[in-house]
This record gives structure tokens, C-alpha cells and sequence, in this order.
């Protein structure tokens, strides 16, 4: 056999080894999270707030599964990630547009640099700032200040997915927009946002996905709720947090399993509709 | 048809760096209902001239235009650039519809991108003479909803010379429409640039030497940012004063 070909073989085995070293991790974390979590999926996991210990500890002590669910918890993250999205898109969008415009300005130097500089903050470090700006004035922990310490996450990734992605379009196209006579912004809002929406969804998707599942920063902002609340100036829960609150209650163990379950389906559900988007 | 000098090019320049002009103190006159050709080998300023007679440079920092242009005796950088632009059409050499678009809106986007609003029975004329214009109705009347970059080629090429023909410019500037297109789709682009002759003033820049004799009344010839020869396209391809010129057209340099 010729060198060549023994070459060649040997690449190939090396590529599957090394594919097969990531997906074994992968697949072995999503087995093992759908086959301790979803026991506990029931009806009553998505419709009832936690148990407290007590009866937690019970049903756990007599065989049976946990009562109740995480209703607080996905009432929160809804209340805390929907009004964090609806503001990061607009301002976030702005942003990307102002970075691919106005490319070589100071102004938009500085701005790449404080999207960096937040991009590579330590989630718990944000959460700690918007526990000073927003928790301290206000005098309370709340979902409000969940959402502020989402926005600001958010912000960085939708304008960074937009200028990229207005970048990657053809500049004869920005310049046949205008040479039909359409000004800037008319050219942006008719023509390159438009033709951008698979990039731009993608990334706005990514980061819902990225800030569903941080718990650090929530855990200085919302604090935790045993009930549903739907007062924004109030403590909240979200699905993330109570993941963590089992974690720390010896009794709510299989709990912890069904809620990672919950975040893991999301997220692979944004993923997927990502992907699809940015196919076009 | 009545001939006069549509766009006069007085003392023309353009830098893309201070002090090195691609383009160097270019005059000349473009006749009304002609077609003129420029051509000179590659990087010798020919998009650089074209791009200057509708005001591009200006969209990028650092690109400094002298001289002036006259469309009808007035000067185009003392005139609103959306006006100028809506008189002075452009097509690239990239095929370039609107990714976002159907067929149908490609065609109304002057219209979209100038905010002018339009009855539906105005738009679907519009639609309809512009396509039929460039030939291209028969072929897509059945879709007009459907994208226009699921054309072919060529038919984007039409679709986007329909969508400048829209604003009913004056002028119609070409930056090597073909290059990108095979022989047929150039052929039918050919055809079509002589027929609207007839309604606009067209300059085109091609690099292809027989294309300008099929096409064009009179051609410049550019060489290193200067314009060399500007005659009637027979006369420079067969009786051209300049050596530059007799080189490049007997094919010793390009
Ligand atoms: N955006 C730009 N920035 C700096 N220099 C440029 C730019 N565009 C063109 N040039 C330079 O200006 C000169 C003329 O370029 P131009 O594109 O006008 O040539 P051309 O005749 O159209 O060439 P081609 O036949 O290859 O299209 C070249 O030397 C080119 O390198
Ligand atoms: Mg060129």
C-alpha cells in the first residue's frame, strides 16, 4: 500500500477519535440528565410551585416522587429574560448598526471596547454592579434588577451577531441602495437589516440562550422566591436559580436533574431554531 | 434625435490617497442617447471615473473628488447626491437584487428607498413596463413574488437594470455588467443596452475590446488615471492617434 493512503487512513481514524472524545462527553451529560430528570416530569412540574422541604423530604423518604414543580421558577425567568430581550434587541441592533457605519469613528472605537470589556466580564461580577446600581437604590431585591443584569449580558452578543453580519453582506449591495437614491438609514432599515435577519436572529437567539441558563448574577438580583410573583419590583425566582437551591437542599436531590432537564431542552430548542434561521 | 453634450467632465480627479489621483484631470463630454465605452487595462481608473459621475465616493471617508461634473449644464456636486443618484442610475458588475425582496419589489425599490408611496395600480405599471423593458416580463410574470436572487444570472442582471430604469434616470452607468454573465446572458444585455439607448444616456466601462465596438458610439481609453483618446468607437479602434492607444487595441499590453 502506498504512503499516501496509510496517510490518509490514519488522518482519518485520528478526526473520528478525536469526534468521538468530544461527543462521548456530550451525549453522556444529556443521558445522564434525561434519565435522573425525567421522573420528575410530570404535569404538575410545570403547574405547581416547589414543595418546601419538609414535604419534599417525605415524599422522597416513602419512595414516591417530589410534589409539586418549578412554576415560580419559569414564571420568573419569563418575567426576568422577555423584558431583558425586548429592550437588548432594539438597543443592541443600534448598536451593530452604529459599529458597522460609523466603523473608524473614536466613538466607535470606544464602544468595541466597553462590548468587549463587558463580553469577557465574569457573570457574577455584573451581577454584583447591578446589585450596587439597582438593588441598593431600590431597597430590594427583584426581577427588575434580573433584567437589567440580563440586558447588559445581552447587549454585547446582539451587537457584535449584527455588525458581523451586516459586514458579511456584499457592500455593492448598501451602494446600490444608495445609488437608487435611498438615504443611510432608509438603505439600512429597507435593504441590510433585512437581508441581515438570519444573523441577526441567530445571535439574538444565542444569547437568550447564553442568559437563560446564568444563575450568579441572579442569585444578587432576584434572590429567590418560594411563590409565583409577578410584581417586577419584587424578589423572583427563575428555573436557573432553583436549579441551584436544589443543589443545596439534600432533599429536592431529584429535582435539580428535572429542572437542568427543562433548561437543557430550552436551550437546544433555541439552538436548533438559531441554526434554521441562519440558514435562511 | 436632437444631440447635445448630456454631461460635460471638467478638470475631473479623484484620490483615494492624498497627492497619488487614480483618476487625473479628466474632460470630456457624454452626448445625450448614446453609449459611451471606456476601457484601458486593469487599475487604470475606469470604475474610479464611473463611480465619480454619481457621487459614490463621497459615502467613504478619505476619497477626495476635484473638478466638477455637469448633467444638463449643472454642476452634480452642488445638487442633492439622492437627486443626482436618482437621475444617474448605476449597475454593478455583480448581479446585486435585493437578497430581501421579490422580483416584484426589486423592481419598486427606487421607489421604497426614496419613501415615495405609489398606488397599487402604479406599482404593478411600473412593474410591468420596467420588466418589459428589459425583456425579462415573459419570463417571470408567473413569479413576480418570488425572491429575486432565485434567478438566473443574466435574468438578475435584467432585473437589476429594471430596477434603475424605474426612477426613469437620465444616465445609466454600467461598471462591466457582463463580466460576470455567460456568453448568451451577455448577448441578451447587448441587445438590451442597444435598445434603451433610445430612452438614456449610457456609459459603460468594459474591458472586453469587442463589446465596445458592438456596443458603444464613442469610447474613452484610459491608461494609468488619465483619460489618452476620447473618440467615436470606430475612429479609436481603427485610425487611434495615440501609441498607448495603438498598443492596447492590437493586444501588446493589457
Ligand atoms: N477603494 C480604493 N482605495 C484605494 N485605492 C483604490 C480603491 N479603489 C481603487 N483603487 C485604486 O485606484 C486605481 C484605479 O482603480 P479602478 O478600480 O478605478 O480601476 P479599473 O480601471 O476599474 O480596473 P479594473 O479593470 O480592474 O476594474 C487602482 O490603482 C486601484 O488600486
Ligand atoms: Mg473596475
Amino acid at each position: 500500500m502506498n504512503v499516501r493512503i496509510i496517510k490518509d487512513k490514519m488522518m482519518h481514524a485520528g478526526v473520528v477519535f478525536v469526534t468521538l472524545c468530544t461527543l462521548v462527553p456530550l451525549f453522556a451529560i444529556i443521558y445522564s440528565v434525561v434519565a435522573k430528570g425525567i421522573g420528575q416530569i410530570n404535569w404538575d412540574f410545570f403547574t405547581k410551585v416547589t414543595p418546601n422541604s419538609m414535604e419534599a423530604m417525605l415524599a422522597v423518604a416513602e419512595g414516591k416522587v417530589i410534589p409539586g414543580g418549578v412554576l415560580q421558577g419559569i414564571v420568573g425567568t419569563l418575567l426576568i429574560v422577555l423584558p431583558a430581550t425586548f429592550a437588548a434587541v432594539p438597543f443592541g441592533i443600534g448598536g451593530g448598526i452604529y459599529l458597522y457605519e460609523k466603523d473608524n469613528s473614536r466613538l466607535a472605537a470606544v464602544l468595541r471596547m466597553i462590548v468587549d470589556m463587558i463580553q469577557g466580564l465574569p457573570s457574577i461580577i455584573l451581577g454584583i454592579i447591578v446589585y450596587l446600581w439597582v438593588v441598593v437604590p431600590m431597597k430590594s431585591y427583584s426581577a427588575i434588577a434580573g433584567s437589567v443584569a440580563m440586558f447588559i449580558m445581552m447587549l454585547p452578543m446582539i451587537v457584535r451577531s449584527t455588525e458581523e453580519t451586516l459586514r458579511m453582506l456584499p457592500n455593492n449591495l448598501r451602494e446600490a441602495g444608495l445609488t437608487l437614491g435611498g438615504t443611510n438609514f432608509r438603505v439600512m432599515m429597507r435593504v441590510m437589516l433585512p437581508s441581515a435577519f438570519g444573523g441577526t436572529a441567530t445571535g439574538i437567539l444565542l444569547a437568550v440562550s447564553r442568559v437563560i441558563g446564568e444563575t450568579a448574577p441572579l442569585t444578587l438580583t432576584i434572590l429567590g422566591s418560594a411563590n409565583v410573583c409577578y410584581d417586577p419590583r419584587e424578589p423572583n425566582s427563575a428555573v436557573s436559580l432553583l436549579i441551584w437551591e436544589f443543589y443545596n437542599d439534600p432533599n429536592m436531590q431529584s429535582l435539580i436533574w428535572s429542572a437542568a432537564l427543562l433548561l437543557l431542552v430550552i436551550v437546544l430548542l433555541l439552538n436548533l431554531l438559531a441554526k434554521k434561521l441562519s440558514k435562511g | 434625435m436632437n444631440q447635445y453634450p448630456i454631461m460635460k467632465i471638467k478638470n475631473l480627479s479623484v484620490e483615494y490617497a492624498k497627492g497619488k489621483p487614480a483618476v487625473k484631470n479628466i474632460n470630456a463630454e457624454i452626448m445625450n442617447h448614446t453609449v459611451t465605452a471606456i476601457i484601458g487595462p486593469s487599475g487604470c481608473g475606469k470604475s474610479t471615473l464611473l463611480r465619480a459621475m454619481n457621487r459614490i465616493h463621497e459615502l467613504y471617508d478619505n476619497i477626495n473628488v476635484t473638478g466638477e461634473i455637469l448633467l444638463d449644464e449643472e454642476n452634480i456636486f452642488r445638487k442633492s447626491p439622492i437627486i443626482v443618484r436618482r437621475k444617474i442610475g448605476m449597475v454593478f458588475q455583480r448581479p446585486n437584487p435585493f437578497p430581501n425582496m421579490s422580483i416584484y419589489e426589486n423592481v419598486l425599490s427606487g421607489y421604497t428607498l426614496n419613501g415615495i408611496k405609489l398606488k397599487k395600480s402604479t406599482k404593478n405599471e411600473i412593474v410591468q413596463t420596467n420588466l418589459e423593458s428589459v425583456g425579462l416580463w415573459d419570463e417571470v410574470k408567473e413569479s413576480l413574488q418570488k425572491k429575486g436572487t432565485f434567478l438566473s444570472g443574466g435574468q438578475q442582471q435584467r432585473l437589476c437594470i429594471a430596477r434603475a430604469l424605474a426612477l426613469r434616470p437620465q444616465v445609466l452607468l454600467m461598471d462591466e455588467p457582463t463580466s460576470a454573465l455567460d456568453p448568451i446572458a451577455t448577448k441578451k444585455i447587448e441587445e438590451l443596452i442597444l435598445q434603451l439607448k433610445n430612452r438614456v444616456t449610457i456609459v459603460v466601462v468594459t474591458h472586453n475590446m469587442q463589446q465596445a465596438t458592438r456596443l458603444a458610439d464613442s469610447s474613452m481609453f484610459m491608461y494609468l488615471g488619465e483619460l489618452i483618446e476620447y473618440l467615436p468607437t470606430y475612429e479609436l479602434f481603427n485610425n487611434p492617434k495615440n501609441k498607448k492607444t495603438q498598443d492596447y487595441i492590437s493586444g501588446n499590453f493589457s
